[in-house]
């Protein structure tokens, strides 16, 4: 079962995307996910699948021919990064409400300006309330097991919602690192075929998508949005169970490290989440209770765990790859503190503005922010909340 | 993380130290062992230097950083030695490989004092003797397995003979003088 | 499997309401009186209408519909008055206040 082998995040993705075999593929080119349909086009071209490659003249296009490939039956995707995504905008919206199960593989990257093709999650973050769901990956191992397990959890029939599959531009995508993959009859059986009810390819069944909705049925159309929401981390969860059948590996909403009796914590997304370990496991040998909550589900924002796998920490930074702009801290910042607040939680929480335009983490950088977490436990003040790791000042 | 070894190249953009990075992942890798290989992305342009970095384990690598105190430097191109600053952080019981035609002794009181080891190759000239052509990444490659004792010299040509016959499946003419150019800067760096 | 549109009225709860608005089946569009939309309609003057349907095609809502041969009255339930048909008409037979 699998098979060992040595890859960039970014062929891992194009390789369990080859296993997937989707119906339809638009792309369009940009750094750092260029490689994603790059891969995938020689596969197209060697045969190895029979995807409708459609190389389209801009990400608006490659997002617009995925969403109406979606609706007319296939299962479709795109990959991208930055100022793609940002070029997708009306387009995410529409693939969300109009309930098209399609993915995209995207490669996160600081968007402009100033102009930066280096990893940080500002892309991503901007795009968190698009009624996407949104996975994120610390390394090219999950980046691969979270595309296998993408459509399953879209497709869902009590979910019917776009997939965003995250992992961090350059540090994941073009790093070489050992990865396990799976066979491809595994693969192949794991995700299934995509069956919809309704197509428009279908003409038994002709159909409308995206009809006008005035005001008397739009909040009432959000609202039924947002149930499909709802259902993904029980979805996301049960996926899991099958997926660790397959592969061996096990996954949850998020990964939880040497929490268990841990007073100080980072809350995290990404590929700083295995820095962040070397740096747990390094301080746990000098006896500090420290851990870490790394995000894998992020949209939807499973709240109520969170805030449980926090309850016994007296203290806690949120790390934001991403300037939020609020005057008070990013997006997964305030995600946390409000599941905190709802928990009653008594916890002091800060949150930190990091890595930013490729900006490196190092082991050292966070065992600095589990020092600061200390001083916060001994003064019994959270002091300033709003906190830049490692900016030069 | 004490049995991590850590190897940090500087090269210009266009000479492959990033693909003599990901080559080493690779035939690392070959050996059971956990790999790393990554290019740190400057400039996008020939000629700029850039960094690459490798990290060799027989764990699992969770770090995701730069490497800072790296083991072992490799040099692709000495007129890099007077713009970066090569040795930051290089340990004293690690070593430098340095690409020149030069005497070690002319480059030692280049390297700001630096207490280990100094290996060079002139990778011109092995490169040129066996393929005609400059490509310096794979005489160092050979120079920095040997170096840093990532592997046995045996093991490491049977695994490049395999990698090269994949690698240059459609032109199989220059396998030979790729081997040729492992083999000749096995013996040659020093 | 078509939508029934019967449930799909204004006072519709979210529940109800079909995924992504989507709408099952075709000519649903009927069961939608966008006739009033309009208060000004086309009439016709039997007495002057020939039957030479020039008048039918051009109708941009399917109006006027078609039997044996013959136009029948509108269809006021869909019309949305654009006076279209009275521009068509070669004898005057269609009137409409406001389009001459």
């Amino acid at each position: 079962m699998g098979k060992r082998e040595r890859l960039s995040g970014n062929e891992a993705v194009a390789i369990a995307l080859r296993q997937i075999n989707p119906d339809v593929f638009p792309a369009f080119p940009i750094t750092p996910s260029t490689e994603i349909p790059q891969y995938f086009a020689s596969y197209v071209a060697n045969g190895q699948v029979d995807t409708e490659f459609i190389p389209v003249e801009s990400e608006h296009s490659s997002m617009s021919a995925a969403i109406g490939a979606e609706a007319a039956g296939a299962r479709a995707l795109t990959a991208t990064s930055s100022c793609g995504l940002a070029f997708m905008w009306e387009e995410l919206y529409i693939a969300a409400s109009n309930r098209l199960p399609l993915a995209l593989a995207l490669v996160n990257r600081a968007l402009s300006g100033p102009i930066n093709i280096n990893c940080d999650h500002s892309d991503s973050m901007g795009a968190r309330d698009a009624g996407w769901i949104q996975m994120y990956a610390e390394n090219n191992q999950e980046a691969y097991d979270n595309m296998v397990q993408a459509y399953r959890i879209a497709e869902h029939k009590d979910v019917r919602l776009p997939i965003m599959i995250c992992q961090d531009g350059f540090i994941t995508s073009h790093a070489v690192e050992n990865i396990e993959l799976l066979d491809d009859a595994d693969v192949k059986n794991f995700v299934g075929e995509y069956e919809p009810e309704t197509y428009l390819l279908n003409p038994e069944c002709p159909a409308a998508v995206g009809p006008y909705s005035i005001t008397d049925y739009y909040f009432e159309a959000k609202r039924n949005q947002a149930e499909g929401m709802r259902h993904v981390p029980q979805v996301v969860l049960d996926v899991a169970k099958e997926f660790a059948a397959v592969s061996g590996r096990e996954y949850g909403l998020f990964e939880a490290y040497r929490m268990d009796d841990a007073d100080r914590a980072v809350v995290i997304i990404g590929s700083a989440a295995g820095t962040t370990k070397d740096a747990i496991d390094a301080l746990r040998e000098k006896g500090e209770k420290v851990g870490m909550i790394k995000i894998r589900l992020y949209r939807p924002f499973p709240a109520d765990e969170i805030a449980g796998a926090l309850g016994k920490v007296k203290a806690v930074a949120i790390m934001d790859r991403a300037e939020g702009y609020t005057n008070h801290g990013g997006s997964l910042g305030a995600d946390v503190m409000a599941a905190l607040f709802r928990a009653r939680s008594q916890a002091l929480a800060v949150n930190y503005i990091y890595g930013l335009g490729g900006r490196d983490v190092r082991v050292t950088d966070m065992e600095h922010v589990y020092a600061e977490l200390q001083k916060i436990i001994d003064n019994d003040d959270a002091g300033e909340t709003y906190r830049f790791m490692g900016i030069r000042e | 993380m004490s049995n991590v070894t850590e190897i940090r190249w500087h090269g210009r953009g266009g000479q492959g130290a990033k693909t003599a990075a990901l080559l080493l992942a690779d035939v690392a890798f070959q050996t059971g062992r956990y790999v790393q290989g990554f290019p740190e992305y400057g400039p996008e342009r020939m000629g700029a230097p850039i960094t690459a970095y490798n990290r060799i384990s027989d764990m699992p690598i969770r770090v995701h950083s730069n490497i800072y105190d790296p083991q072992y430097v490799v040099v692709v191109d000495e007129s890099l030695l007077e713009t970066v600053d090569v040795t930051a952080g290089l340990k004293k019981d690690g070593a430098i490989l340095i690409n020149t035609a030069r005497p070690k002794e002319e480059i030692v009181p280049r390297l700001k004092g630096y207490e280990g080891k100094v290996y060079t190759i002139d990778a011109r000239r092995v490169s040129m003797a066996t393929l005609g052509k400059y490509f310096p990444n794979t005489p160092l490659l050979a120079a920095i397995v040997k170096v840093a004792g990532i592997m046995e010299e045996e093991r490491f040509l049977t695994e490049m003979k395999f990698s090269f016959s994949h690698k240059f499946a459609s032109k199989p003419e220059v396998i030979d003088g790729n081997m040729a150019a492992l083999k000749m800067a096995l013996q040659e760096v020093r | 499997m078509a939508t029934d549109i019967s449930k799909l009225g204004v006072k519709v709860k979210w529940q109800d309401l079909t995924e992504g608005m989507l709408i099952a089946g075709a000519g649903t569009s009927k069961e939608f009186p966008t006739g009033e939309w309009t208060a000004v309609k086309p009439e016709i003057d039997w007495e002057k209408c020939k039957q030479c349907l020039l008048c039918a095609p051009v109708c941009p809502d399917s109006c006027i519909p078609v039997a044996d041969k013959k136009r029948l009255d509108f269809d006021y339930d869909h019309c949305k008055g654009c006076g279209i048909c009275v521009k068509a008409c070669p004898f005057g037979a269609i009137t409409m206040e406001g389009v001459k």
